[in-house]
């Protein structure tokens, strides 16, 4: 049995507008986010474009990027080139049309798979790592020691991460690309039975320059997603160890949702009608 | 004797909470001063002014004579070149060596080459107290005393003309604090700099400091000789440096 109490709409009246209080501030939020990022993204391109640069820095960022990203990068793409040439196969063969697999699989992973799966990790591996690092050096004043030391900290730690992200990403996913093929031909040729040099043949006669170009442009765009995002929640985030976690979080989870979204759209601008 | 610093009506709100409420102050050249006031008061928000980390809401800074808070970035870090600032967790960068943080200022503001900007490190590192093989440990492997000192050691390393102490003494033993006391009185005096040093220790303040300031709620309510804080005839300064519970000064306690 239940007991309406009379006071029921009006309580009922206030968790409305509470509600909609909070659907008020999470979109404000939202918007300073936008508009402080929109504030910050021209600020990086500027010192990445002007001098003094870190020639040193930027090599070391280099190497933590791309080097030390290889083995993830590599795994992540061998599983999805074999596990494309598997799914494909079973779904192709229902119709008779297998001998298009090695088409599909090469045109997938140099279009989508490679700069994605790449880019995705690349966020969750170095997005993650820059966030906390310049988080801390903001919640520790390493940030402001750096401004009193008469260095500019988006010369110093911005800057050298954003160059290194774009430059190296496209390399990554040039690797990706081979290693992802590769993993496919091993799958097709040792477990499916098909002709080595036929389908070899078929990969490199089918993948044209603008597939490949395509997926470069992408994998720039998305190294200066992922350390723009995490350059940018390091730097702004307060509060000690729990701002530096939630930086960080936000970091990975808004590079991985850009990535997404931007990737539909520079698609769209490649292959579009 | 010339102003180093000049501060007029300084007022910095923070949404709608005012942190600094007018706030004027001088530094004489060659001269020490210490701002002291309960946590709070608004004295970390005042030296970042200073330094151009935060930018004050209305009020005039001046150094050597020099409106610096409409300065450019640019001019602004040549002025830095000037200063130098111990911070007070040390703030080393962990990425660094000990030595490549004290000469980091050398290295990076000033382009010195690594080679001789090494030296200068070491040979502040033993103004400091601290032996050459310490220079090569990371921050992360030396004590809090240790840190405060590599700390002092940068913030002195290129011979600033002012130098600002944060909370030099906190979270260090009573003797580690006196030694660390001392080794700012004697750098600043080798260094000729003026000196501003924030703290709420008032050994330290009396130790350092030849003038004292009280910034209460965002305002300069006494200031004066180190030697005159006890006639202040203040009820608040008087609680302050006893450090009692009781008095005009309510902390914000909750409960």
């Amino acid at each position: 049995m239940t007991r309406v109490s009379p006071s029921a709409p009006a309580s009922l009246m206030k968790g409305f507008i509470g509600l909609l209080a909070r659907i008020g501030r999470l979109f404000l939020g939202f918007l300073a986010a936008t508009g402080r990022l929109a504030l910050f993204v021209p600020m990086v391109l500027r010192h990445c474009f002007t001098p003094p640069f870190y020639p040193r820095l930027i090599v070391q960022q280099m190497v933590s990027i791309g080097y030390f990203s290889l083995p993830v990068v590599g795994l992540t793409a061998v599983f999805t080139g074999m596990v494309l040439v598997l799914q494909t196969y079973t779904g192709f063969a229902r119709f008779s049309a297998e001998s298009a697999v090695p088409n599909v699989l090469v045109i997938s992973i140099t279009r989508e798979l490679g700069p994605v799966l790449a880019g995705l990790m690349i966020a969750g591996r170095v997005g993650a790592a820059i966030a906390a690092e310049i988080g801390t050096m903001r919640v520790t004043e390493q940030i402001d020691a750096l401004t009193t030391l008469s260095t500019n900290p988006f010369k110093y730690l911005i800057a050298p991460r954003v160059i290194a992200g774009v430059t190296m990403l496209p390399l990554l996913v040039l690797v990706a690309d081979s290693i992802g093929v590769f993993g496919g031909y091993v799958i097709s040729v040792y477990n499916l039975g098909f002709n080595p040099t036929l389908y070899l043949k078929n990969s490199w006669g089918f993948v044209t320059q603008i597939d490949i170009i395509s997926g470069l442009v992408k994998a720039a765009l998305f190294g200066f997603i992922v350390t723009v995002m995490g350059c940018y929640h390091g730097y702004h985030s307060k509060g000690g160890a729990q701002g530096v976690g939630a930086a960080t979080t936000t970091s990975v989870v808004s590079s991985s949702i850009l990535i997404l979204c931007s990737n539909y759209f520079v698609a769209s601008l490649f292959f579009g009608t | 004797m010339s102003q180093k610093i000049r501060i007029r009506d300084l007022r910095k709100s923070f949404g709608s909470k005012t942190v600094l409420d007018g706030v004027s102050l001088d530094l004489e050249a060659h001269q020490s001063l210490v701002i002291i006031g309960g946590s709070g008061s608004g004295k970390s928000v005042l030296l970042k002014c200073i330094l151009g980390l935060l930018r004050p809401d209305s009020g005039q800074i001046e150094i050597d004579g020099e409106d610096v808070i409409a300065a450019s970035p640019a001019r602004r870090s040549l002025l830095n070149q000037r200063m130098g600032m111990l911070f007070q967790n040390g703030a080393l960068f962990d990425s660094l060596t000990v030595w490549e943080n004290v000469a980091f200022g050398l290295m990076e503001g000033r382009g010195m080459p690594r080679h001789d900007a090494r030296v200068v490190a070491i040979k502040k590192l033993a103004q400091v107290g601290l032996e050459e093989q310490v220079g090569e440990l990371r921050p992360s492997e030396i004590s809090g005393g240790m840190q405060k000192r590599v700390g002092l050691a940068r913030a002195i390393a290129t011979d600033p003309e002012v130098i600002f102490f944060d909370e030099p003494t906190t979270g260090l033993d009573p003797i580690m604090g006196d030694i660390i006391n001392d080794l700012i009185v004697r750098c600043v005096k080798e260094a000729k700099a003026s000196a501003l040093t924030i703290t709420h220790d008032m050994a330290s303040a009396r130790k350092i400091g030849d003038r004292i300031a009280m910034l209460y709620q965002g305002k300069i309510i006494w200031s004066g000789a180190a030697a005159e804080i006890e006639q202040s005839h203040s009820p608040h300064v008087d609680q302050f440096i006893h450090g009692r519970a009781e008095g005009p000064i309510k902390m914000a306690v909750r409960a």
